[in-house]
């Protein structure tokens, strides 16, 4: 499978990745090559295996429900670029 | 041409745990903006989720009640998508394989009418922060004390046809929520959020037609009037030859329409995969068994047993039965008066929920408690007042004027049940109204109606009819 520069473009897009264009032929290579091996892969007959969510056969610990957070919105805001009224303020988003 | 409605409804019910889902970080609603959001919330480098138990309790809960299969290895995957009110860039949200699976429910949008609506699933996620687009001129301010909140989104099958099929689906789940304790149903404050999937198709053709989801519902009124806002809207479009694209619409109250949300990201193209920081929850059958026992008596339950047990009837059993609140004050006040059970439903469905819905006030404000209605109810059963009479105790104790007793006694609106009292009323009226004594006797039955009415006037509405009657009668006789 090969992977078109719009394709390379709209990957970076989604993941919010900023790529310079003459660097996408790259990136389609390098991609595809990947996804050629998937593509490999495929080729095993996987019938009877379970699909596997999580390399390790163990599961979640659960934790018990306590609030044990204290408020600490000063030291947090203290490293935001922008803030104001408590509030963490962004480039407007609109809808 | 003729049209049918398709529609599925998507519910985000706020599960009402004390920590949020990975952290432990309060979900008290109205605490000052990002005091309740610590480092995972905030998405900060190096944190790890660790779910929290109860709300994997609260979602196995749900999916016992309606009868669906809990899955016995769930598993959290990343939803990803660029929100300023999601600050890790993903949502944890269950794709594959939620923790529960398909159920169903029973719906009565009508009296007498019964339909089974399909639940394909319900999931696990965590809710995102608020954005605050008014607050600042050129910003938007960002709340995250919601990040992390623990939601159940319960998706349905597309088995509804109507916005009133939908509306009786969603009171449906929104009150077996509240008896399961898992939300407090709370529309206004976010706790309970519908979105709508509406799709219109000729009829009988199998084939869904293009949907669209609205969004930004917060009240079942509005649920039924976006539904059909939007049906008219799809027929009017394709039967003036367009089509219906597949988007998200955001409902408008105020102008009672809804309008295309323009998308940033315009495919919705979240590339979910498993969450490499949780790993696959396994719920075994000794938990699920655990879970069964601790359920406490459903609304199908209950309505059962008013009706079987109290004698209600099958209309009066589905009201009360209808919400956590009117049956828990039905409950209340049957305890202290069980044989009081049918005249206590007919007040509580007549007089008190006219009261309440007029000063827009719910069960668990209303000025008249289980305990005192049930006063009047017993001065009532033991006919020291009419029921006439009790409308105007009803009315004074609505008014925080005190209890039944307090309220009799001071007004002097005991009934009059001493026989020569009400005997002295009769004579009285009789005397001064020979042509009418001179009617009934030729016959005209109905001149009693006008006896009786005089009567009452005169003891200020204080004597007791059933006697008044009686005696009447026995007195006119020629």
């Amino acid at each position: 499978m090969s992977l078109k520069p719009e394709d390379v473009k709209n990957i970076a897009h989604l993941a919010r990745l900023a790529i310079s264009d003459d660097s996408i032929s790259d990136y389609a290579r390098d991609l595809s090559s990947i996804l050629d091996l998937v593509e490999q892969m495929n080729q095993v007959n996987t019938d009877h295996v379970q699909p596997m969510a999580h390399p390790m056969d163990a599961q979640q610990r659960l934790r018990p429900d306590a609030v044990t957070e204290i408020n600490q919105r000063e030291k947090f805001q203290s490293i935001a670029p922008d803030v104001d009224s408590g509030l963490y303020r962004v480039p407007k988003v609109i809808e | 041409m003729q049209w049918e409605t398709v529609i599925g409804l998507e519910i985000h019910a706020q599960l009402a745990t004390k920590s949020k889902i990975f952290s432990a970080a309060s979900t008290a609603f109205g605490a000052a903006p990002n005091t309740q959001a610590c480092a995972v919330d905030l998405g900060l480098p190096g944190v790890l989720p660790v779910l929290n138990v109860e709300a994997v309790n609260m979602a196995i809960k749900f999916g016992v009640a309606i009868g669906a299969e809990i899955g016995r290895e769930s598993v959290f995957a990343r939803k990803n998508y660029f929100y300023p009110d999601l600050p890790k860039g993903y949502q944890i949200s269950q794709f594959e394989l939620p923790i529960v699976g398909k159920g169903e429910i029973s719906i009565s949008p009508e009296e007498g009418v019964h339909r089974v609506i399909g639940v394909t699933r319900a999931h696990l996620e965590e809710d995102a922060g608020k954005s605050l687009h008014d607050q600042f001129p050129k910003q938007t301010g960002i709340d995250l004390n919601r990040a992390g909140t623990p939601l159940l989104e319960i998706v349905s099958e597309p088995d509804l046809r109507s916005a009133k099929e939908a509306v009786a689906y969603a009171r449906k789940i929104h009150a077996l929520v509240q008896f399961l304790n898992i939300c407090d149903g709370n529309m206004q404050e976010g706790s309970f959020r519908c979105d709508a999937n509406v799709s219109v198709r000729p009829m009988g053709q199998t084939a869904l037609g293009t949907r669209a989801e609205i969004k930004n519902i917060n009240s079942f009124r509005f649920l039924e009037r976006a539904i059909n806002y939007e049906i008219e809207r799809q027929v009017d479009l394709i039967e003036d030859g367009g089509r219906v694209v597949q988007e998200t619409r955001l409902y408008d109250a105020d102008k009672n329409e809804t309008r295309s949300m323009r998308s940033k990201e315009e495919a919705n193209d979240y590339r979910y995969f498993p969450d490499p920081d949780l790993l696959p929850v396994r719920v075994t059958d000794a938990d699920i068994e655990a879970i069964r026992a601790s359920l406490p008596e459903l609304p199908e339950q209950k309505r059962q047993r008013y009706v079987e047990q109290l004698n209600l009837t099958d209309y009066n059993a589905e009201l009360l039965s209808g919400s956590r609140e009117i049956a828990d004050y039905f409950e209340t006040a049957l305890a202290a008066a069980p044989e009081l059970s049918s005249l206590l439903s007919n007040w509580i469905l007549g007089d008190l929920t006219g009261a309440l819905n007029k000063s827009e006030k719910s069960f668990t404000d209303s000025p008249v408690t289980p305990e005192l209605l049930i006063g009047l109810l017993r001065r009532i059963a033991d006919d020291t007042i009419s029921g006439k009479i009790a409308k105007e105790v009803f009315e004074a104790m609505w008014n925080a004027e005190g209890n039944a007793d307090e309220i009799i006694e001071r007004k002097g609106l005991k009934q009059i049940t001493d026989s020569g009292a009400i005997e002295k009323l009769i004579d009285d009226v009789i005397a001064k109204n020979p042509d009418q004594v001179q009617q009934f006797r030729e016959g005209k039955e109905k001149v009693l109606g006008f006896f009786v009415g005089q009567i009452m006037q005169q003891s200020k509405g204080k004597a007791n009819p059933g006697q008044v009657n009686q005696l009447l009668r026995a007195k006119l006789k020629p």
